[in-house]
């Protein structure tokens, strides 16, 4: 049978890359709000790597060649951003706050999801009394308070105040447990949903051993949604550590900068008014948890058809696609006519009938 | 006679993530009063979007151009359809032109009584008062044929059976008695006997009431049955728009004549199915059976002390090596359960069922899975069985990688490319990934997994149901030329009387987990001895106008003898 094979259509390798797919795929509103969030991400991952070439002092530095800063300064020529009660540089600490904040993030989201995910693949795919009981204590971890949580289990880790890992530890610890509920509710959802397909059945009628089922066929399908709930923890892990800090359970001045911190030493500063002190580590907490809210919001918008904006068409422009298949033209007709331009998806929930 | 709609020039055009898709393409159509125009094509032939521009039910993301001019049912009034806005369309919506759904379980909100969804209609449209309103719902569901309409307005959708629902639907369709129902594949939800009832039903709305009736729908047969004029859709555009009788006889388009010579008749199969029993050696009947099931009994665990559902009741069946056994019935019947259990996916719960020489009856899964690589399966929905991450040629090489004749995908490729060639897809589309086929192309990778480890029993689950009738037509015999060639036995699970009766040697009709009838196809279709499957055959409709309405009058005369 001679067959006339087109290219695959609209998917080159830049439209396989996470975050490049999206930013290609959004228009208007969704497009700047994702762009925003990522140019600001940028900022602040680049502040964190470049932290000890940007920061003009050490965090816990409270004195140069020239004598010490001083404190309670306000911003000067030095000091562009003055000095806290401590006599610290507020803008470096500011600096070199982006990196305890990114490493909690890191340290906190990778727990989670290592630990979620793996206990929610066991609960929803083999079910059972293990199930039951996993399922009865992660949603007695969400009827804590988890500030209340956290502030346990740093006392718990740490004693309280400690040294740089100690302390980020201790954070991300607290909003590891805090967090392994989130994914491990939404990981056995989805292993429930994915068990039931066909797909799954398939395999197993195939005689696939659990192993590969679990590894091959759900894991990969159950971890789509994953992104999202990253981004979206990232920012609660930078306020979670933030508020521990605040409320003096944070890192000792000496052994890392930390936001949280330094607003909780400025809180006697600002009613005899000085404002350098609160305001720019608050500053620097809202920017960054900003950044990653913005750019979870917009994937998790963009990742939904009826949410995602497009470009209207002109009056009845475009091309009729080829989506019918005619008795002995099937294969030259390509793939799958409107069910081929959108991945998978189809019009359904406008009601407009597309072939699945 | 005056017009109701009449469409002109209509384009609609969606904005997609891959540009400007244009649906439909310089539509002109219009309906006479008290006319039924069938609309028919496949999918994505913009059938659907052509209907659901009548009622301006389009999308945001849609822009049309041309006129829909829709007439109210006096006849004084005329509205383009197209330039109204919100307040306006609501205002034709139900008045003017109505709209039966697909899928009546879906269309009924499940909170509120059936009484309160029709009176909902009433009250938007004017001040009715409670008892009014309360009476005119009575009195159309009445003249729908819901029996005992006073007392049955006050039920919820759950407590009527499909049949019942869809024909509420259509009451509520018909409550303020539009000049036009759009009626969007009123019967694809519904078992072929409950179908028969609604295109009664139809019919008497068309004479009784004078709607005209748009349908949209795929199965030639039900335009045969109920269609007055034919409008015949492909790729956005009007192929051919004849009487359907004409039609019928005399296909002019080239796609009209391809698209009836796809839909499968009964009957057909009968002369092949008696040139395969004859090519068999003498003692083929005494070879040992693939599958053998005795008083076989699978029943669904009920919740909490409820008894279980018994979803198959003390089924007998053989499969011998190399015949295929149709297995029939409705939603419901435990045709799907029967093919699970014999795949080892359902527990048997009491009778025997021996499949392979393993008896299924408390089997354990570990002692199968061996056997697994000698039984293939092919799914109904080929969207959704096989999975989206992985290539075609990865989810076809599984079989071969799970029972180690191959080590990885791109070791088995070889044989890969051998198997996509047999089911006559150019071996390059083994790198596509799943959503990039078409719902044939994919049924046929589906059957290249299925035949993989050449098993010597094939299970397919409605594997045509999901698919048009020409695409159809091709997998069906891609089927049976897979089935020469590699000579495995199979079930071929089916609510389709047609689509079996091409495939297999013998069928077996289930109704309500039992078998009522089982035999040759000439035994059960030319002779039917089971009033179901008496009823079942003629509820069939078949494709030719005139031959239609001689069955109507045969199913008539069956529920007549049923009834007394």
């Amino acid at each position: 049978m001679a067959v006339a094979v087109s290219s695959r259509p609209g998917h080159r390798w830049r439209d396989r890359i996470p975050v490049v797919h999206q930013v290609r795929q959004s228009v208007g509103l969704q497009r700047g709000m994702l762009v925003a969030g990522l140019l600001m991400l940028l900022v602040f991952v680049l502040c964190a790597i470049f932290a000890p070439l940007l920061a003009p002092y050490g965090f816990a530095q409270r004195a140069d060649a020239s004598g010490g800063f001083g404190t309670q300064q306000p911003p000067s020529a030095a000091h562009p951003f003055g000095t806290t009660v401590g006599g610290y540089d507020v803008l470096s600490r500011v600096i070199w706050g982006t990196q305890t904040a990114i490493l909690v993030i890191i340290v906190a989201v990778v727990l989670a999801i290592f630990i979620g995910v793996a206990l929610g693949l066991y609960s929803g795919y083999f079910g059972g009394w293990l199930d039951r009981i996993l399922v009865v204590v992660f949603d007695a971890i969400y009827a804590f308070p988890s500030l209340l949580l956290a502030i346990v289990l740093s006392i718990v880790i740490s004693g309280g105040q400690s040294n740089l890992w100690g302390g980020v530890l201790a954070a991300a610890g607290s909003i590891t447990v805090v967090f392994i509920p989130q994914y491990f509710r939404v990981i056995r959802a989805e292993t429930v949903r994915i068990k039931a397909e066909a797909y799954v059945e398939s395999a197993k009628v195939l005689g696939a051993p659990n192993r590969r089922i679990v590894f091959r066929h759900v894991f990969r399908n159950a971890t789509r949604t994953l992104p999202l709930i990253i981004t979206l923890n990232s920012s609660e892990a930078i306020l979670t550590l933030a508020a521990l800090g605040f409320l003096g359970f944070g890192i000792e001045p000496t052994a890392a900068a930390e936001w949280g911190y330094d607003l909780n030493k400025a809180q006697s500063d600002v009613t005899s008014g000085i404002w350098w002190t609160a305001l720019f580590p608050g500053l620097a907490i809202v920017f960054t948890v900003l950044a990653i809210t913005l750019v979870g919001e917009s994937l998790n918008d963009l990742a939904d058809p009826r949410l995602r904006g497009r470009r209207r068409v002109a009056q009845a422009a475009g091309e009729v696609a080829e989506t019918s298949v005619v008795p002995g033209g099937t294969l030259d007709a390509g793939p799958g006519g409107l069910a081929g331009l959108e991945d998978g998806e189809t019009f359904d929930e406008h009601g407009i009938e597309v072939k699945r | 006679m005056s017009t109701v709609v009449d469409i002109r020039n209509l384009g609609v055009s969606f904005s997609t993530d891959a540009g400007a898709v244009k649906a439909v393409d310089d539509v002109s159509l219009s309906v006479e009063r008290g006319e039924v125009l069938a609309i028919v094509g496949e999918s994505g032939s913009g059938k659907t979007v052509t209907a659901k521009t009548i009622l301006g039910l389009l999308p945001e993301t849609a822009t049309t151009s041309g006129a829909v001019v829709l007439s109210n049912r006096a006849g004084t009034g005329e509205h383009d359809v197209i330039s109204l806005t919100g307040a306006q369309l609501r205002g034709i919506r139900g008045t003017d032109v109505a709209m039966v759904f697909q899928e009546p379980s879906t269309a009924l909100n499940p909170v509120y009584t059936v009484g309160w969804q029709i009176m909902e209609g009433l009250r938007a449209h004017g001040q009715v008062s409670k008892a009014d309103a309360r009476k005119r719902a009575i009195e159309i569901l009445g003249r729908v044929g819901i029996p005992d309409p006073e007392h049955r307005v006050d039920h919820y959708p759950h407590q009527f059976s499909g049949g019942q629902k869809q024909r509420i639907v259509i009451a509520m369709a018909l409550v303020l008695e539009p000049g036009l129902i759009v009626a969007d594949e009123p019967t694809t939800a519904l078992d072929v006997t409950v179908q028969a009832e609604i295109l009664d039903l139809l019919r008497r709305v068309r004479d009784e009431f004078g709607t005209a009736i748009v349908l949209i729908t795929h199965n030639m047969g039900v335009v045969a049955d109920l269609a007055d004029r034919v409008a015949v859709m492909y790729q956005g555009k009007v192929v051919e728009e004849a009487p359907a009788r004409e039609l019928f006889a005399d296909p002019k388009a080239d796609y009209t004549k391809a698209l009836l010579a796809a839909v499968p008749y009964v009957g057909h199969g009968v002369a092949r199915a008696a040139e395969r029993a004859a090519a068999r050696p003498a003692d083929w009947a005494e070879q040992t059976p693939v599958v053998e099931a005795r008083g076989l009994e699978i029943e669904y665990p009920g919740r909490f002390g409820r008894a279980g559902f018994r979803a198959v009741d003390g089924v007998d069946l053989v499969i011998r090596p190399g015949e295929v056994l149709g297995l029939v019935g409705e939603s419901g019947s435990g045709k799907t359960t029967i093919g699970r259990a014999i795949a080892g996916l359902t527990r048997v719960t009491g009778g025997s069922l021996k499949v392979l020489g393993h008896e299924m009856l408390g089997i354990r899964e570990r002692r199968f899975r061996p056997t697994r690589s000698r039984i293939g399966f092919v799914f109904q929905d080929p969207a959704s069985s096989f999975n989206p991450l992985l290539t075609i040629a990865e989810c076809v090489a599984e079989p071969l990688v799970i029972h180690d004749r191959a080590v990885d995908a791109r070791d088995a490729r070889p044989r890969v490319n051998e198997l996509l060639e047999a089911v006559q897809l150019p071996a390059s589309y083994g790198d596509r990934y799943p959503h990039e086929l078409s719902g044939g192309q994919r049924q046929r990778a589906s059957l290249a997994r299925a035949i993989a480890l050449e098993p010597e029993l094939l299970i397919a689950d409605e594997p045509t149901s999901a698919l048009d009738v020409s695409v159809q037509a091709r997998v069906l015999e891609l089927f049976a030329e897979l089935q020469r060639e590699f000579g495995f036995a199979s079930l071929f699970i089916s609510h389709d009387l047609a689509v079996v009766d091409l495939l297999a040697d013998r069928i077996a009709v289930l109704y309500h987990g039992r078998l009522v009838e089982e035999g040759t196809g000439a035994e059960v279709l030319g002779a039917p001895a089971d009033p179901y499957t008496q009823r079942l055959l003629a509820s069939l409709p078949v494709p030719d106008p005139v031959a239609q309405a001689e069955r109507r009058e045969e199913l008539r005369r069956l529920r007549e003898e049923a009834a007394r």
